[in-house]
């Protein structure tokens, strides 16, 4: 009796449930009922709002709320404005797989590592501070406020070095399902230069395949805590660092204003998103009155090729950040203000190696198995669609990415809590099961698009060979789809590689992984260890994108069409 | 004769807390019987490898010797640990927690006693302990005012003092008004960590206690007006030194360490430790230059000190308490304090100390960067702990956007 | 006003010729039929006049409209319009936006223009269809509003990719009268691809083979 599709999405949906929306659920009411004064264990019994009251009251509360807004919605909206008017000028020399392979290394990066590295390139003592030094005649580090900036621009910046190249990645592929050349034709023979066949056609056709990835980009720029700690501005920081500062105040009792805090920011998410859907609205339908208007040419070119030229400055700056890295690993001293290391030295990796060798185990080992679990419940997820014969179910897919749509802080705590009662808190497979939550989504982004484009008469060729269901997934589309799959492994890996809250919080600590030192040891004096972990943590994922393109180049070696095929 | 013999024999006994008080001392070795095979994951902040790198040091010789394994629990934040066993006593995990043993002191043991998240009084049963002063006064019985009453055991010394680069400043402010002008003259060249930070609200309190008038005051409990009061000379002083400050005092490091990193880039020129050997032991990492040297303002700085302290509900809290004895023993405490190794200045009463370990002591490395105990000048009393809450709610009130 | 070719060649880019050199003059509501077998290039052809040519190929010759050399031109500025086997509406927007947005820019006023839109919608028999998703609409309909927008754009003359051979036999030609009536009312020069002679028998003006 083989599996119907519902049959599968069935068991998909349960294990969903109760691996992914049960401990979120029970989070959130833990979260919850700390916010509203419940919280015995302190001794408050319910004091409603007063907690509240409290938390609104705090020096720098609302600067703080207004700050995160800023610089969660100036992230997104300028990721997505660089990243549209890059695709639109580069696109017709980019194919999905070419342009993989060069947005790899920034997408495998992980956000510390990004972060740190910014921080050095960007300081007024740093990278680019030392090249202009002899140029402009500064002998001291200038006083400029460069990261840690009250507005947050270095925050908005290293926010965009990260999103940019996913966005780059979700627009390809949602361009490959596009007849992009045939409309381009068309609107071209009714007098429409390119710029603007871009923007009237292509990108409104482009926007409700990248809707929710724009979301969670958008989920991520609101409540990122480590980039927020080490680029964003300290007095007051950004709101998701607010709140973990209360979380970490030795007053025990200001637990509560935190989790008041969590509920806060995960309302400042849901406010985000409705701000989005209503911006959409609008956009369609100035879009249309724009269209009915008839305008074919604009002064659309010349920004896009400063658009062009700022994502090329990005990701310059981004390879600079990740480089530094590498350097401060390899030096022993590295004053202002020389742009090389004074003393180059293998001492700090010579350091490292006696104590990270749990460290790295327990990461590739934690890497390995969630991406394993998220790639087979992918897969049957996707098959069971395949089966049922229908298409993606909205809220399936709204499920799937809640855990990426939810601040962290939210409910890790309560989640914790609930682990510790079922006892199995502090095991590495608490540790797994969290990462799962957030690699899952992602590799449902990368794979369900090359996934649903796979041509259906190959099945029912395959079927009316004589192939039954399950010979049919693991002969025909797994091989087929090898490219796209390994490439959401690689994701996956890079995305497990750097989770940072839920080692630390389902692990009570124990487990520690490269992210796990590299944060604690960031909140050191010294560079070049961290320098060494963070270059790991960057060369797993890198790995792990090379075996994604380097496997199928070898196994297809022989067949042209699947050679490039990662569409 | 005889009588002499029995003489000596009981001045030995006497002399030997363990041989005196056999209660005491069987209680040691079931405490020792039952560490045996135990592993204690000791949390501690890991931000320093060399901190890191003792610990592990340490884990090897209790394992040789007592073969009780330790795990450190890297923390980015003291609260982490703190937290943890908060969520395990709501959970109502009363026994078998994660948690044996944590670095700890001021605030966050405050709020560990009052809600009963700590084992003990566990301090009197360590042998080691009788090399320690355990007067009523001494800093190893008062943490920021608090009484231990025997729930923490000391292990570092801690006391603030200021480091800078000698090669751009000649001679270092050694007051809190002389910092006042020497940042004026010198704008940008000096900040503090956040006072939501350990390390920044020591530096107000610090500049408290060297403004205010009636020192005696800040022993008490704080009240609003004995606070506005002691703290009208502070505010002032702060106002006039805010725009003079490293980004014109709009942000501030998160912690001792960024700063020093913004020492060892060039981007200040003063900054600040808790650990008098911090600075010699950094030279030594090529984590500042070499002519970065400590001062400490002439009326004498705040000193406290580390202790680790075990949880209610520890799962290995034998062997926690003897990791506990173990830090305390002299050797281990002489180890510490060579600055090859981690340089921490040591808890142990000198007095208290027999000839062979004093040597030991006194033969311990120096370098151009370590202060020497007479350097540091004289320790001043922690004030209250509710002063350094009031403290900080006041900076933030006042300062932050 | 007439669609000139001179001495018209595609060649690969490693100089082996695709087809050519042609020749061909279509005046002012001529429609003139390109056929050949498959593969021979007569799309590439087409490519060639509307400016899309792919890298891969390079063109010789002289292509003219109205006496202006369009290879000095982008493909937005020849005015040329094009007509696919598909339709090519715009998924994303309804009939009548598509229409909008392929009406030409000179006729100014919202009104006006939705006018002008309602005016070739009920030419084109989908009087009402404003609103109407284009995925809704049946092979025939597309056509025809297809051909309703590039009419719109009021080009100089007009390319045609094997725009009837998606349709059945019966509604072929209903489409072809239809679209050659209207070619003809706007009085532009067509070069129609086709593998159908009837088609070209339609059309009763000038053939060429491509062999």
């Amino acid at each position: 009796m083989k599996p119907t599709g519902t049959g599968l999405r069935l068991v998909v949906l349960a294990a969903l449930l109760l691996g992914i929306i049960s401990p979120i659920a029970a989070g959130l009411i833990q979260t919850g009922r700390a916010a509203f004064g419940l919280m015995p264990v302190v001794g408050a019994h319910g004091s409603g709002l007063e907690v509240w009251r409290s938390l609104c009251a705090l020096p720098g509360f609302w600067t703080s709320v207004r700050l995160t807004l800023w610089i969660g919605f100036a992230a997104t909206f300028l990721s997505l404005t660089l990243a549209t008017c890059f695709c639109a000028t580069a696109h017709a020399r980019m194919t999905g797989r070419s342009a993989a392979r060069w947005l790899a290394p920034l997408l495998a990066a992980p956000h510390t590592a990004v972060a740190i590295g910014l921080a050095f390139v960007l300081a007024p003592s740093g990278w680019i501070a030392r090249l202009l030094a002899p140029l402009v005649g500064w002998v001291r580090p200038p006083d400029l406020a460069l990261i840690n900036d009250p507005w947050g621009i270095a925050l908005i910046l290293g926010l965009m070095i990260k999103e940019i190249p996913f966005l780059l990645l979700v627009m390809l592929a949602a361009l490959s399902q596009i007849p992009v050349q045939q409309h381009m034709a068309a609107a071209r023979g009714l007098g429409y230069r390119r710029s603007v066949v871009w923007v009237k056609i292509i990108a409104p056709q482009v926007w409700p395949l990248i809707r929710l990835p724009v979301l969670v980009v958008l989920a991520y720029s609101l409540s990122t805590v480590e980039m927020g700690i080490i680029l964003g501005p300290s007095n007051p920081p950004v709101f998701s660092v607010f709140v973990m500062r209360l979380f970490m105040a030795p007053d025990l009792a200001m637990i509560l204003p935190a989790s008041a805090g969590a509920l806060m920011l995960a309302f400042l998410m849901g406010v985000a998103s409705a701000t989005l859907f209503v911006a959409e609205r609008l956009v369609r339908y100035t879009g249309l009155w724009w269209i009915r208007a008839g305008g074919r040419s604009s002064a659309v070119k010349p920004l896009l090729r400063i658009a062009s030229l700022c994502v090329i400055a990005l990701f310059v700056i981004g390879t600079l950040a990740m480089v530094s890295l590498v350097f401060w690993s390899l030096a022993w001293r590295w004053p202002w203000p020389s742009m090389l290391p004074e003393t180059w030295s293998f001492q700090p990796w010579r350091n490292a190696a006696g104590v990270l060798g749990p460290a790295l185990g327990n990461t590739l080992f934690i890497a390995g198995a969630s991406v394993f679990v998220s790639l087979a419940l992918a897969i049957l997820w996707l098959e069971g669609e395949d089966r049922k014969g229908r298409g993606c179910a909205g809220w399936g897919e709204v499920l799937i990415y809640l855990p990426l749509l939810l601040p962290q802080i939210a409910f890790l705590y309560g989640l914790n809590m609930l682990f510790l009662r079922l006892g199995i808190s502090g095991g590495i497979g608490a540790v797994i099961w969290a990462q799962v939550l957030f690699v899952f989504p992602y590799v449902m982004i990368v794979l369900s698009d090359p996934w649903r484009a796979l041509d259906p008469r190959l099945i029912r060729a395959a079927a009316s060979l004589g192939a039954g269901p399950v010979r049919q997934l693991l002969t025909v589309k797994i091989p087929l789809l090898l490219s796209p799959i390994l490439i959401a492994a690689a994701i996956g890996t890079a995305v497990s590689v750097a989770q940072y809250l839920p080692t630390l919080f389902m692990g009570a600590g124990r487990i520690s992984t490269l992210t796990t030192e590299a944060v604690t040891l960031s909140s050191g004096a010294d560079r070049r260890i961290t320098g060494v972990y963070a270059s790991l943590q960057a060369i797993l994922s890198f790995a792990a994108y090379a075996v994604a393109f380097m496997v199928p180049a070898f196994v297809f070696r022989n067949r042209a069409a699947l050679k490039g095929a990662g569409q | 004769m005889r009588i002499s013999l029995m003489s000596a024999l009981a001045a030995i006994v006497l002399s030997n807390p363990i041989l005196f008080n056999p209660v005491l001392a069987d209680s040691w070795q079931d405490t020792l019987e039952a560490a045996k095979g135990q592993t204690v994951y000791w949390n501690a902040w890991g931000g320093d490898p060399q901190t890191n790198a003792f610990i592990a040091w340490v884990g090897q010789q209790t394992f040789e010797r007592y073969g009780v394994a330790l795990r450190q629990v890297k923390l980015t934040d003291t609260a982490e640990a703190v937290t943890r066993v908060l969520s395990e006593k709501a959970a109502g995990q009363d026994d078998e927690g994660s948690v044996d043993l944590i670095w700890i002191n001021g605030p966050n043991f405050l709020a560990m006693k009052e809600q009963g998240l700590l084992f003990g009084p566990f301090v009197a049963g360590l042998p080691n302990a009788q090399y320690l002063d355990l007067s009523p006064a001494s800093p190893n019985s008062v943490d920021f005012t608090v009484p231990v009453a025997g729930m923490e055991s000391p292990w570092r010394l801690a006391k603030f003092v200021f480091n800078y680069d000698s090669a751009r400043i000649d001679t270092p402010p050694l007051s809190m008004t002389a910092l006042l002008e020497w940042a004026t003259i010198n704008p940008g060249r000096f900040t503090h960590p956040d006072p939501s930070n350990f390390m920044g609200a020591t530096f107000l309190k610090q500049a408290l206690i060297d403004l205010t008038q009636d020192t005696a005051v800040l022993q008490e409990p704080v009240t609003e007006d004995s606070f506005v009061a002691a703290t009208r000379p502070l505010w002032k002083w702060y106002d006039a030194l805010r725009p003079t400050l490293w980004r014109g005092g709009e942000t501030f490091p998160e912690n001792q360490s960024v700063q020093q990193q913004l020492l060892n880039d060039g981007e200040i020129d003063i900054a600040m430790s808790f650990d008098p050997a911090s600075t010699a032991v950094a030279i030594a990492q090529g984590l500042l230059p070499e002519t970065a040297r400590v001062f400490v303002p002439e009326g004498g700085t705040i000193g406290n000190v580390s202790f680790v302290a075990i949880p209610y509900n520890a799962a290995s809290r034998e062997g926690a308490q003897v990791v506990a004895n173990f830090l305390l023993a002299p050797d281990t405490q002489a180890h510490m304090q060579n600055i090859e190794v981690l340089g921490a200045f040591s808890v142990l009463a000198a007095a208290k100390l027999k000839a062979d370990a004093r040597a030991t002591f006194a033969t311990l490395q120096t370098a151009p960067g370590l202060p020497s105990l007479a350097d540091l000048g004289p320790t001043l009393l922690e004030p209250h702990a509710s002063w350094m809450t009031r403290l900080t709610q006041e900076w933030a009130r006042r300062y932050t956007r | 006003m007439s669609l000139d070719l001179k001495n018209v060649s595609v060649r690969w880019a490693n100089s082996s010729t695709l087809f050519g050199p042609l020749c061909i003059c279509v005046e002012r509501g001529e429609i003139a039929t390109v056929m050949g077998p498959s593969g021979v290039g007569k799309s590439t052809l087409l490519d060639a006049i509307a400016g899309h040519l792919s890298s891969t190929f390079q063109l010789e010759g002289h292509i003219t409209l109205n006496g202006i050399d369009l290879r000095s031109l982008s493909p937005e500025a020849r005015r040329i319009g094009l007509m696919f086997q598909d339709g090519g509406l715009f998924p994303h927007l309804s009939v009548g936006d598509n229409l909008a947005f392929g009406l030409t820019r000179t006729l100014v006023g919202r009104a006006r223009r939705h006018a002008a839109v309602e005016v070739a919608l009920k030419q084109a028999g989908l009087d009402g269809f404003y609103l109407r998703d284009p995925a809704s609409l049946s092979g025939g309909q597309r056509a025809r509003a297809a051909l309703m927008r590039t009419l719109l754009a009021e080009p100089a003359a007009l390319l045609l990719d094997e725009p009837f051979s998606k349709l059945d036999l019966a509604l072929r030609g209903e489409m072809r009268s239809f679209a050659f009536e209207h070619i003809r009312r706007h009085n532009i020069p067509a070069l129609l691809v086709t593998h159908d002679p009837e088609d070209a028998k339609e059309a009763g003006d000038q053939k060429l083979v491509l062999a």
